[in-house]
């Protein structure tokens, strides 16, 4: 593989899977807080 | 007797002798570069930790007729027990994640964005290094200086001398790099984030989120990094394996002395060794060439073009939220904790005196640490799908 595909490549997949995976990331995360948060009276979330 | 006296007197003198002899030359160099290091770590306060081991492994490495380094040498132990096994930066990576506080991201989940802009100039590093001649191993090596943590650069730079596609000298050149640009952040941020944006922007408050994070919700965010990476990028779980192990032991709350153990025994004694390993690769005959140089060069380069990504997402987040968002923050998104986050804030409060960025940037900074392991880590994945490894 030449150096030109070798580079466009890592920086396409590499850079567009760092920011999709870390958004994804992020998701979870703030999935993962919601169903976290302490039920209040009635079984809805605070 | 006179004969055995002279060979005697010959042995005491051939450190001296070959110091002085051209072939002593890029030694005598190097004990300078270790003196300089001393010298940066105790006046200057440069990453003292690391900078100090790694010093004297390059004096012990380049005094006259040095046998540390050769096989059964007390540095080369250190070397084939933790760098040449990427054992060291684990443990290291253990200790950090009993060390950070996840809770200003998962207050601010978005911030994790930051942690990927600033790893854009891991790639386009590569492309540099790639269009100036490295060959495939040692431009990646050179491109994860970016991602400013140094047990990445050491575990993936040794990952590739491992298999012999790198030097193994370059691994002290790529370390001594990491860590001397790392501890520089302070100096090459802020002239950027001035450059960068308006005076109007670094202005830009930031109210306090006061959002509750359960417990709970800090101890299975470890678990989820943790499967995340396992399935998109298995070849970095070592990596985000051991950071993440760090931090369960610490959230967990029932293991307190293995997480007192990791901040600090296994800390200290990895950083110890693999400071000295490392200062060990750096003889001078092998260290000394102009691609050393270039990789200092291309370092720096990484770093810049880091903040200048997180920066340039931070000013389009600014436009599309309507002056909502300080751009400053952007400029955290990288791996160096604390560090990055407290020039936000001080950035932040030169502009505006009633600002306080420094929660936010707290969330940026740990998405960074998280975004320039995972960066790394689908490196590698990729690399691997390539069979390049």
């Amino acid at each position: 593989m030449d150096n030109t595909t070798f580079g466009l490549t890592m920086l396409l997949v590499g850079m567009g899977g760092t920011l999709l995976t870390l958004w994804i990331l992020a998701v979870l995360i703030s999935w993962l807080t919601r169903l976290c948060q302490p039920r209040a009276k009635g079984g809805r979330h605070e | 007797m006179s004969e055995a006296i002279l060979n005697a007197l010959q042995a005491l003198g051939a450190g001296a002798h070959h110091i002085i002899s051209p072939a002593g030359v890029p030694n005598l160099v190097m004990i300078g570069v270790a003196l300089a290091m001393f010298w940066l770590a105790i006046r200057k306060g440069v990453e003292p930790l690391l900078l100090l081991p790694i010093a004297f492994g390059c004096l012990l490495a380049n005094l006259p007729l040095s046998e540390v380094m050769d096989q059964g040498g007390f540095l080369k132990v250190l070397f084939d027990m933790g760098i040449g096994n990427e054992l060291f930066p684990l443990l290291i990576f253990v200790g950090i994640g009993s060390m950070t506080d996840f809770t200003p991201l998962l207050q601010r989940p978005y911030m994790m964005l930051f942690g990927a802009a600033g790893q854009l100039g891991i790639f386009l590093t590569l492309i540099v290094a790639l269009a100036l001649g490295f060959p495939k191993a040692l431009a990646v090596s050179v491109a994860v200086i970016g991602a400013c943590d140094g047990p990445t650069v050491i575990y993936v730079s040794n990952l590739f001398a491992g298999k012999g596609m790198i030097d193994t000298s370059m691994v002290g050149a790529l370390a001594v790099a990491a860590y001397s640009y790392m501890a520089l952040v302070p100096i090459i941020q802020p002239p950027i984030m001035r450059l960068l944006t308006t005076a109007k922007e670094r202005a830009t408050p930031m109210p306090p989120v006061k959002a509750r994070i359960p417990k709970s919700a800090l101890v299975y965010f470890p678990i989820l990094v943790t499967i995340l990476t396992g399935i998109i990028a298995p070849k970095g779980l070592p990596l985000m394996g051991a950071i993440m192990l760090g931090n369960f032991l610490k959230v967990s709350g029932v293991v307190e002395r293995l997480t007192k153990a990791s901040e600090n025994e296994i800390a200290n004694v990895s950083t110890l060794f693999l400071g000295l390993a490392i200062g060990g690769t750096m003889a001078g005959p092998e260290f000394l060439k102009p691609q050393t140089l270039m990789v200092f060069a291309l370092g720096l380069m990484a770093i810049v073009v880091d903040t200048v990504g997180g920066l340039l997402l931070g000013k389009l987040w600014y436009l599309l939220s309507g002056g909502k968002m300080n751009p400053l923050i952007g400029a955290a998104g990288i791996s160096a904790y604390p560090m990055a986050a407290r020039i936000v804030q001080v950035e932040g409060l030169r502009a505006n005196h009633q600002n306080h960025l420094l929660m936010h940037a707290m969330g940026a900074n740990t998405g960074g640490q998280i975004g320039s392991v995972m960066a790394a880590s689908i490196m590698l994945a990729i690399l691997k799908g390539m069979g390049l490894i």
